[in-house]
């Protein structure tokens, strides 16, 4: 379970601190799909990269907690072990690193965390391959650099993969359809409903609603100048679709 | 990307005395009165018993020396060396030169090596090879060779291998055609030093067609307070044959500065290949006021004289106060090639200034440079790398990349390339980089669970990976470990 209550955070600017979330509350039961939609601007990406520990933000007020453990309280890394991933907008390029060197790495970072036995190589080289065989990826991207030269759809199911192999408990996609067009959006999303589960909650931030066709929310949040101003089922997305951010935003306020 | 903030620099910052190399090892020495004068370069030739042309030979650099300049002109700033405040020669009491099997070796001298993680017992290599191949070893310790293992096996095969004072009494005429024919004794000051009072090293001779059936490696270990070491490596690869050999280095933490001036000679002949590793790790000094650590000004050339000749320099360059080094290679024979893959990094208050010499003599020869400098903390990192095309150098190529990474906005990157082309159908690449650990790399990875020291690492060994995937297997691994050390501290 995922609490996030009266979260506040700013970032610092040339003219001083800006506030960008303005008191964020919202829980995500076990096993449930939520969405946050929201028009550039309103603080989407922000609150993922606020949850996820990026210290280019500053909270000011609220709290996070995974599983009643304060997340705010936690390293970017001992967040990643308590089981929050956060699938990137941007997924970043490492180069000289392969994929199969950096999963390894990954995977028993967070063991260790655990304090769970580290994978040897050869298990390692298991999962590797069973998990790139469920969602579809060839081998032979365990042998190019972290995302270098990596097509886009190519680098969301990178994302996927990841999120597949270190099985997290809260699962945070910002903007994962960004950039990808129908048939890559399709593989991506079919990775994600493969890993809906009774135990792993997801938040899907995403600024339009076709993602959504994809994967289906049990609830949807609207986001607008760092508040959630509406809250209902996957209709709301449509209703949002139909009338454009402006109108619903003006028509909520 | 973005740049890196305080607690980074932090981390990489709190590196400081992690050294673990730096321990001192308790044992009794002979030395050679403090100083440096033509009696101790005598003392030296005699403790050695050597011929008297090897004497006359020392005592010609010794002289060349007096009268020659510090070498100015590199990016450093180095305090004068007083050269009479430090010791010449220095070697474990119960010491003789000779032929040795790991057995006479002093048990102390055993720990301290097992200790650095180098083992030395032929039986309990041998043991583990499952795990790793047997690499043959030969140990340097201060001033003298303590023993050299897998001799027997070596011979088998016509390798000689052992230190270079056996080399002088047992194979003179291959050290009077060789020694000083690819490095003159008056090349540099600080070659010219070494070629006066160089105490050991290693000798190895592949005969022709030989493959060599093992890695050979030498460790150094400087150990003695106040102490120069000063060793010279002579490896000669006849036709045909082929030898990758490994150095590692370390030494204590001591607050004064000790003076390493090593001088390395390859030749290769017609067909031959000699891969010669580094892994440096001397004591870099304190991290905050660079006091103390090793001065590391080395010379190390290699001659491809004959035919389709290859020599290829492989450095993983971690340690040292001031490292002052350009492993180079004269392509004399036809479609030669030379090869140097360099990984300098420097912290703290360090400084690099390296890169190579590739001289293109021959016709169609080659070369390659891949350097790779990482800078942190208040250091300098200096490329600086020469690309000359001889006359009659037809067809002669070059490719050049220099990367540099930096961590931090205290510490500097430089590079300085001299191209010189007298032959208009040479091709000659060059390209250069440099970038600084983006806040968006280190997040990401620590999203995926590294801590920022695991992610600096991984980030790190990415960078320099095209080097370190050059090294000999056996030492990869390690040299991957000594990165992640050299810039955090708690790894490994």
């Amino acid at each position: 379970m995922i609490k996030i209550k009266d979260l506040k955070a700013n970032v610092e600017t040339d003219d001083g601190a800006v506030d960008i979330l303005k008191g964020i509350t919202l829980d995500i039961p076990d096993g449930e799909v939520h969405a946050i939609m929201g028009p550039n601007g309103s603080g989407k990406s922000t609150l993922s990269y606020v949850l996820a520990g990026q210290e280019d933000y500053d909270v000011t007020g609220g709290s996070a907690t995974l599983d009643g453990e304060d997340l705010l309280e936690m390293s970017p890394e001992e967040r990643a072990a308590a089981g929050l991933f956060l699938a990137f907008q941007y997924p970043v390029e490492i180069p000289g690193v392969n994929m199969s060197t950096f999963l390894k790495t990954s995977i028993n970072s967070i063991r260790k965390q655990r304090g769970e036995k580290e994978l040897d190589a050869l298990g390692m080289l298991k999962l590797i391959k069973t998990k790139c065989a469920e969602l579809g990826i060839r081998d032979d991207m365990m042998k190019r650099a972290v995302n270098v030269g990596f097509s886009g759809g190519e680098k969301k199911r990178n994302e996927v993969l990841q999120m597949a192999m270190l099985e997290p408990k809260f699962c945070v996609l910002d903007e994962t359809d960004s950039g990808l067009d129908i048939d890559a959006l399709k593989v991506v999303a079919d990775g994600v409903n493969a890993l809906r589960d009774p135990k792993r909650s997801f938040l899907i931030i995403t600024h339009y609603q076709r993602l959504l066709d994809y994967i289906k929310p049990d609830v949807v949040h609207v986001l607008a100048k760092g508040r959630i101003i509406k809250t209902g089922g996957p209709e709301l997305a449509l209703e949002l679709e139909k009338k454009g951010y402006s109108e619903f935003v003006e028509e909520a306020a | 990307m973005s740049g890196v903030s305080e607690e980074t620099i932090q981390t990489v910052t709190d590196m400081a005395g992690k050294y673990s190399a730096g321990f001192v090892t308790d044992i009794e020495t002979e030395k050679a009165p403090k100083g440096l004068s033509e009696d101790i370069v005598r003392f030296i030739s005699a403790k050695k018993n050597e011929p008297e042309w090897m004497l006359e030979w020392r005592l010609k650099a010794y002289r060349k020396w007096l009268e020659m300049p510090e070498p100015d002109w590199a990016k450093l700033d180095i305090k004068p060396i007083d050269y009479q405040d430090s010791y010449y020669y220095s070697a474990p009491k119960d010491h003789k030169d000779g032929p040795k099997t790991i057995d006479d070796v002093d048990p102390i001298l055993l720990d301290t090596y097992a200790k650095l993680g180098i083992p030395l017992r032929e039986q309990e290599i041998l043991a583990g090879v499952q795990e790793r191949t047997p690499v043959a070893v030969d140990v340097v310790f201060d001033s003298v060779s303590v023993a050299t293992t897998f001799k027997k096996k070596l011979a088998e095969a016509g390798v000689i291998f052992c230190s270079i004072s056996e080399a002088i009494q047992e194979h003179p005429d291959l050290i009077k055609k060789y020694i000083g024919s690819v490095v003159p004794a008056g090349d540099n000051k600080h070659a010219c030093l070494n070629s006066a009072v160089f105490t050991d090293g290693s000798f190895v001779y592949i005969p022709e067609g030989v493959r060599c059936p093992m890695e050979l490696s030498t460790y150094f270990r400087i150990n003695e307070l106040n102490t120069g070491q000063f060793e010279r490596t002579l490896i000669i690869a006849d036709k045909g044959s082929y030898v990758s050999y490994l150095e590692g280095c370390t030494a204590p933490m001591r607050d004064e500065n000790q003076l390493h001036a090593a001088v390395v000679e390859l030749v290769a002949h017609d067909d031959a290949e000699i891969k010669y590793s580094t892994v440096q790790n001397w004591y870099p000094g304190d991290f905050e006021t660079g006091q103390g650590g090793i001065y590391n000004f080395v010379t190390k050339r290699g001659m491809c004289e004959g035919r389709n000749s290859k020599i290829s320099w492989t450095q993983v360059e971690t340690g040292s106060a001031i490292t002052w080094k350009y492993p180079s290679c004269i392509l004399k024979g036809d479609n030669s090639q030379g090869e140097f893959y360099s990984v300098a990094i420097t912290n703290g208050r360090q400084q690099a200034d390296t890169g190579t010499k590739m001289i293109h003599i021959g016709k169609n020869t080659k070369s390659r440079i891949i350097s790779k400098g990482i800078s942190a903390g208040k250091s300098n990192n200096t490329y600086r790398g020469q690309v000359k095309i001889l006359a009659g150098a037809e067809g002669a190529r070059n490719f050049t990349v220099c990367d540099s990474l930096l961590i931090g906005d205290q510490c500097g990157a430089h590079t300085v390339p001299y191209i010189e082309s007298k032959n208009k159908s040479a091709n000659l690449e060059h390209e250069a980089t440099t970038s600084k650990i983006g806040e968006d790399q280190l997040f990401y990875c620590m999203q995926r669970g590294l801590s920022e020291e695991e992610a600096i690492a991984l980030i790190v060994n990415g960078f320099a990976r095209e080097v370190m995937q050059e090294l000999p297997m056996e030492f990869a691994v390690e040299a991957q470990k000594l990165v992640g050390i050299s810039l955090e501290g708690s790894v490994g």
